[in-house]
């Protein structure tokens, strides 16, 4: 099986239309995964039917007990998150801030302070008419991002019995939930646009994914709205030996498309022949076709 | 004042609302612009100028192997992995520890010690005679964008009037990022993908207990949905900017449209207008 993720760096380059459409023309077995759990997209093009869903516990969180706490204050001097706080006169918790680190259970003199588990989202599997979807939803303002990445990742390998493809539909940056993504992975397709801010930003996400060993492709999207700067992204990808797998135009059906809940390759368009193009040449690298 | 500039979806045009902003109010007052998408900060592409260095570090252990006695107290109490004690010495994976300084707490030997470890840099400038950019870079493979947007904030602490453009997403960058703002400017555009994640990134600023307003970008007139899901919530559009090709051409090529297309200087300023009377501060 090729485990292949989406990511882009930048966002907003693209990268769910992209996912879709692959997951949507590439005719192998097939188990997709959401793995940007920050703001998970791709199930509002696939009319997922869940299956399963699941509470995601990051990690465990300092609770005092205003019974047995003596208002000493050692709790929050050692807190280096300025998770412990006053509030209504007493020593509180902020779980907003608290990392899970437990520093205050051990300097309580009073052993008033436990960790407890705290939900910080939903992990989902689901059934879709392009084949089994692991996806989840971080509850807004809650850390572990990255962990729960990696959990959705092994919910997907768990549903990936006789698939030839795992797809990944990953997150922005490059930071913690980027790299949950790119472990493990045999090959990443980066999406990225003609815009100097776009460009800055695949320099260094490669940096970050040449580290894991991955295969590198690239697509272009919206290729045709400033050629000169496409001609530098091409540049930089010859420089680095980064194949440069398909180019997508400006193609207002893409938009639509979004609009009405479906992948854009389920209507001919301009952009729907490069997103095939893009298909053969990528499937073709990967030993898919 | 203090202001952020936040989006649950990538690319819907943040960085650029922040940056004509602060354009549009450097020409008349001093102005610091702070870029806390320190995964991927694109603002000095749009203010090119030479910038000092200032590099972010966090305390990371290290063991002294005369005095360790590999009882295993410091991997036992580390909740992140980031300590493992084998047989004869103690790995440390320093990209894992969130620098809680809990395993120079528990040895029992004293011997943890904490050492700084560089995990990315701040980038200080000033493009214009009124414009301060101060840029959070997180290196490349490092994990701990908040330790890196702290440090990008504390450097601009101090100064009356503050612009933070934050990172796409919901969690705890962004957290870090709206801290001790006045303010919070939701930048979306109208498609299913923008108004979903306008819902999480509107909750996020609610926990966090900041009033917020939204800038519907690349709108095509369709914007009914996200209109009606801003009314139910009480949120006020603070302006719309139309797709245009003649704008994208500008932005692609790091270009600033209140500089380079005529209304839009008056547009943005109409806009701080608005914010303020979001955050209810008298200036």
């Amino acid at each position: 099986m090729i485990r292949l993720a989406v990511v882009s760096g930048k966002g907003g380059t693209g990268k769910t239309m992209v996912a879709a459409a692959l997951a949507d023309i590439s005719a192998v077995p097939q188990v997709l995964v959401d793995c940007d759990v920050d703001a998970a997209n791709l199930e509002l093009l696939f009319e997922p039917r869940r299956l399963t869903t699941e509470e995601f516990r990051g990690l465990a969180a300092a609770r005092i007990d205003p019974a047995l706490c003596r208002d000493c204050g050692i709790c929050a001097d050692h807190c280096r998150f300025s998770a412990i706080v006053r509030r209504n006169d007493a020593w509180v918790v902020d779980a907003l801030h608290c990392e899970g680190c437990a520093v205050c259970t051990y300097v309580c003199p009073m052993g008033a302070i436990r960790m407890e588990p705290r939900v910080c989202g939903e992990i989902y599997t689901s059934a879709t008419d392009r084949g089994p979807l692991a996806h989840a939803r971080l509850f807004p303002g809650s850390g572990n991002s990255g962990l729960l990445v990696t959990e959705v990742k092994k919910r997907a390998m768990k549903l990936a019995d006789g698939a030839d493809l795992l797809l990944a539909d990953g997150p922005p940056g490059i930071g913690c939930p980027l790299i949950a993504t790119v472990g493990g992975m045999d090959a990443i397709l980066i999406v990225t646009e003609p815009g100097v801010s776009a460009l800055h930003d695949l320099g260094r996400l490669v940096t970050v994914c040449r580290r894991f060993g991955v295969r590198i492709f690239v697509a272009i999207n919206r290729f045709d709205l400033a050629e000169d700067i496409c001609e530098r992204i091409e540049e930089y990808c010859r420089k680095e030996e980064i194949l440069v797998a398909g180019k997508i135009p400006f193609d207002p059906r893409v938009i639509e498309a979004v609009r009405n809940g479906r992948p854009v390759t389920r209507s001919e368009s301009p952009a729907t022949d490069a997103l095939r193009d893009l298909r053969d040449t990528l499937f073709s690298e990967l030993g898919l076709i | 004042m203090k202001i952020t500039i936040a989006s649950g979806k990538g690319g819907t045009g943040k960085s650029t609302v922040a940056a004509n902003l602060a354009y549009t109010l450097a020409r008349s007052c001093e102005v610091v612009l702070v870029d806390c998408d320190v995964e991927e900060p694109n603002l000095h592409l749009f203010f090119p100028a030479s910038a000092v260095d200032v590099p972010v570090t966090t305390p990371v252990p290290e063991i002294d192997p005369a005095r360790c006695t590999l009882c295993g107290e410091c991997g036992k109490f580390c909740r992140f992995g980031a300590l493992s004690v084998l047989k004869d010495r103690v790995l440390i994976f320093p990209e894992l520890c969130h620098s809680c300084g809990g395993c120079a707490l528990v040895c029992p030997q004293g011997a943890v010690r904490e050492v700084r470890r560089t995990v990315g840099r701040v980038a200080c400038s000033r493009p214009l005679s009124n414009l301060v950019l101060i840029s959070g870079v997180l290196n490349e493979g490092e994990v701990q964008a908040p330790t890196v947007i702290k440090a990008a904030k504390m450097l601009a602490e101090g100064h009356p009037l503050t612009l933070y453009d934050a990172s796409p997403g919901i969690a705890c960058p962004v957290i870090e990022t709206l801290e001790g703002s006045d303010a919070c400017v939701l930048v979306t555009e109208s498609t299913p993908f923008g108004l979903h994640d306008l819902r999480l990134a509107a909750e996020v600023a609610e926990r966090v207990g900041i009033g917020a307003g939204v800038v519907i970008n690349r709108s095509d007139g369709q914007d009914e949905a996200t209109l009606g899901f801003c009314r139910e919530r009480g949120l006020p559009i603070l302006m719309t900017i139309p797709f245009s090709r003649e704008i994208a051409a500008i932005q692609n090529r790091g270009g600033l449209i209140c500089r380079d297309l005529p209304g839009w200087e008056e547009r943005f300023a109409s806009l701080f207008s608005e914010i303020v009377k979001i955050a209810g501060v008298s200036l």
